[in-house]
């Protein structure tokens, strides 16, 4: 055990230089302990959607199997047709996002349906978050996105068609990080 | 505030430095000078044993000489310690989503506090759905993606590693949201200024254990996400993650609160505040961001064009003053300490001015030492209030040169409907009878409606 410690310490002194975008940084070197996890933890546990639909799952969901789910676990905050429960409108925006009283819904703001998905599986419902299938979540999405006349009444998502979706407010987006970025370049 | 206090007797004339009697802050050191502090409470109250106050219609009488708490033996050790029973007031304010109790933020009392340390139980809470009680022995950090191996870090294993500390503020992107609002709320500032906070935090490197993993050169982003309800994953350039990101372990010397990532946590110096994971459960390195719900609908700032701002990581210079209080009252002209705070995400706060003409002159008050990048520091400003109306400012200037702006500019800049990253100057008006409140601007300050439509967004 004293061994083991005493090699700990130097390679702790020792440390390492890395390189990342131009800079150069000491990094303290660990004592290397992580434990390899295996292809099937990793993806058990792997639940990012990207906007590129990586992470999107199998299975699928239709707007009308969405209505009946979100009438029974969604509606009790989000209300009637997404609108007028004690959680944030989802839907029913009519005035769009430039009035004295801007909308922020899924139609109006959310620049990619990915993130409706990632978003619903992971953190809903609130009372019973990660309680929903991949197919319940497709079908959810797919009613969402039919309430904010994104896609029509008899539309299907799966990982394919999810991708087909164009979000109104997609280019509503001014990426503040990579004007600095390039400014300091 | 004691009117039974002597008043000071002047060795030297005092030259204001700038209009309305804000004086030299060299004159701290001056002596035959008395300042005072402005108190929350209008007048001291007779002194009481606090257990005897409680229930009873009579305080007891307390013996001046020998009071009761010389009488006999004192308290037991304790394992850990709590504040005075007198200090019960002090306390987050929180502010919470009605029907789901764990969604929502609770507001630090930084009009109560001093120096530049939160106190652990007083820090700010922002929960997306709830405080996770998480069993360490039961949370392993993940890393994987775009990495040469994907690795378990356990709360065991993770414990040996070498680790350093480092004191830096955390600020919610949502901070002070309610001075969007057409009318300045009346709240004492930290009950409207105050998810922010700033402690001395302890952990590793978030680069010691990227190097381990080995991140792939295509790798850009990493998405963290914690083992709270809400699972909640928010995107980071791997630059920051390379250059002072940290793996936080301990909070003001102990382990954290559950109510700020108990066991580990992401700690992201200078940066949105939602973007320091707590609770971390797994990252996940990427060419890209996720563009999270928290990334894209939320935390990103709606301008008049219809545009939002996005990926506004890096929080804006901030000061404002937490002494005298908006809601309280100065009991008589005098010489006083104005008292506050400054901050900046860029790094070191380089100087803070302080206006008491509404923003017509300024002049530099004195910084408690040392002054920390990324962290609070303290100003004080020596100032004589001499019973007429005044508006008191604070505008910070950090090491990069940018200038905290009036609220004028901000909302000319953004218009009201952004939410996040408020940081405009505060402005206090004092009256004539010394009542203090909160104000946008010196012309209008008569317009005491309500604070209605106060965009609540959680």
């Amino acid at each position: 055990m004293i061994k083991k410690i005493l090699i700990i310490s130097v390679l702790m002194l020792t440390g390492s230089v890395v390189a990342t975008e131009g800079q150069q940084k000491t990094v303290p070197e660990g004592p290397n302990l992580g434990q390899p996890a295996t292809a099937e933890e990793v993806a058990a546990l792997s639940i990012n959607v990207f906007p590129d639909g990586r992470g999107l799952p199998e299975g699928s969901g239709s707007v009308t199997q969405g209505a009946k789910i979100y009438q029974s676990k969604c509606i009790v905050c989000h209300g009637s047709g997404g609108l007028g429960g004690s959680a944030e409108p989802l839907a029913g925006a009519e005035m769009g996002l430039t009035g004295e009283w801007p909308e922020k819904t899924i139609g109006t703001l959310w620049p990619h349906a990915t993130t409706l998905f990632d978003f619903t599986r992971r953190s809903m419902p609130m009372t019973a978050p990660g309680s929903l299938s991949n197919e319940e979540t497709y079908a959810v999405t797919a009613y969402l996105l039919y309430l904010n006349g994104i896609v029509a009444e008899d539309t299907v998502l799966n990982k394919e068609t999810i991708m087909q979706v164009q979000m109104p407010n997609a280019d509503g987006f001014i990426n503040i990080y990579e004007q600095e970025q390039q400014k300091n370049k | 505030m004691s009117k039974s206090k002597t008043k000071p007797k002047l060795s030297m004339p005092l030259e204001p430095v700038a209009g309305n009697g804000l004086l030299d802050r060299r004159l701290f050191l001056q002596k035959g000078l008395a300042f005072t502090a402005f108190t929350a409470a209008a007048a001291a109250a007779p002194p009481v044993i606090a257990e005897a106050s409680r229930g009873s219609e009579k305080p007891t009488e307390i013996d001046p000489v020998r009071p009761p708490w010389m009488r006999q033996p004192g308290q037991p050790f304790s394992p850990y310690g709590v504040p005075s029973l007198h200090e019960d007031k002090v306390m987050r304010l929180p502010s919470a989503n009605s029907v789901l109790q764990g969604n929502g933020a609770s507001w630090s009392p930084l009009h109560q506090l001093e120096g530049s340390i939160t106190p652990n139980g007083l820090h700010f809470e922002r929960h997306h759905n709830g405080v996770p009680q998480i069993d360490p022995q039961h949370h392993k950090l993940l890393i994987h993606g775009l990495v040469e191996k994907e690795l378990f870090f356990s709360m065991d294993d993770l414990m040996r590693y070498p680790r350093h500390s480092q004191t830096c503020f955390i600020e919610c992107g949502g901070n002070s949201n309610s001075s969007w609002n057409k009318n300045a709320t009346k709240s004492p500032v930290g009950y409207s200024h105050g998810l922010v906070s700033c402690s001395n935090w302890a952990g590793i490197p978030l680069s010691t254990l990227l190097n381990e993993v080995g991140v792939q050169k295509k790798a850009r982003w990493l998405i963290a996400e914690g083992a709270d309800a809400f699972a909640m994953n928010m995107s980071i350039p791997l630059e920051k993650a390379m250059d002072d990101a940290m793996l936080a372990l301990f909070q003001n010397g102990e382990r954290l609160r559950p109510e700020n990532g108990y066991p580990m946590r992401l700690l992201l110096p200078g940066w949105e505040g939602v973007l320091n994971v707590k609770w971390v459960r797994r990252i996940e390195l990427s060419d890209q961001p996720v563009m999270a719900r928290n990334e894209t609908s939320k935390y990103t700032e709606l301008l008049p064009s219809g545009k939002s701002r996005i990926f506004t990581l890096e929080m804006d210079a901030k000061s404002l003053i937490t002494s005298p209080v908006s809601g309280t009252s100065i009991p008589e002209p005098g010489l006083f300490q104005i008292i506050g705070l400054a901050w900046s995400g860029r790094g070191k706060v380089r100087k803070v001015e302080v206006s008491a003409d509404n923003g017509e002159t300024w002049a530099e008050a004195a910084l408690d030492g040392p002054v920390i990048p990324k962290a609070f520091t303290r100003f004080r400003m020596p100032w004589r209030w001499n019973g007429k109306p005044a508006h008191l400012k604070s505008r910070v200037t950090d090491e990069t040169g940018y200038v905290q702006p009036e609220r004028e500019e901000l909302v000319a800049n953004r218009g009201r409907h952004g939410y996040f990253h408020y940081n405009a100057i505060v402005t206090l008006a004092v009256e004539d009878d010394g009542f203090v409140r909160h104000v946008y601007r010196a012309e209008n300050d008569k317009e005491d409606s309500d604070n209605l439509g106060l965009d609540a967004d959680w």
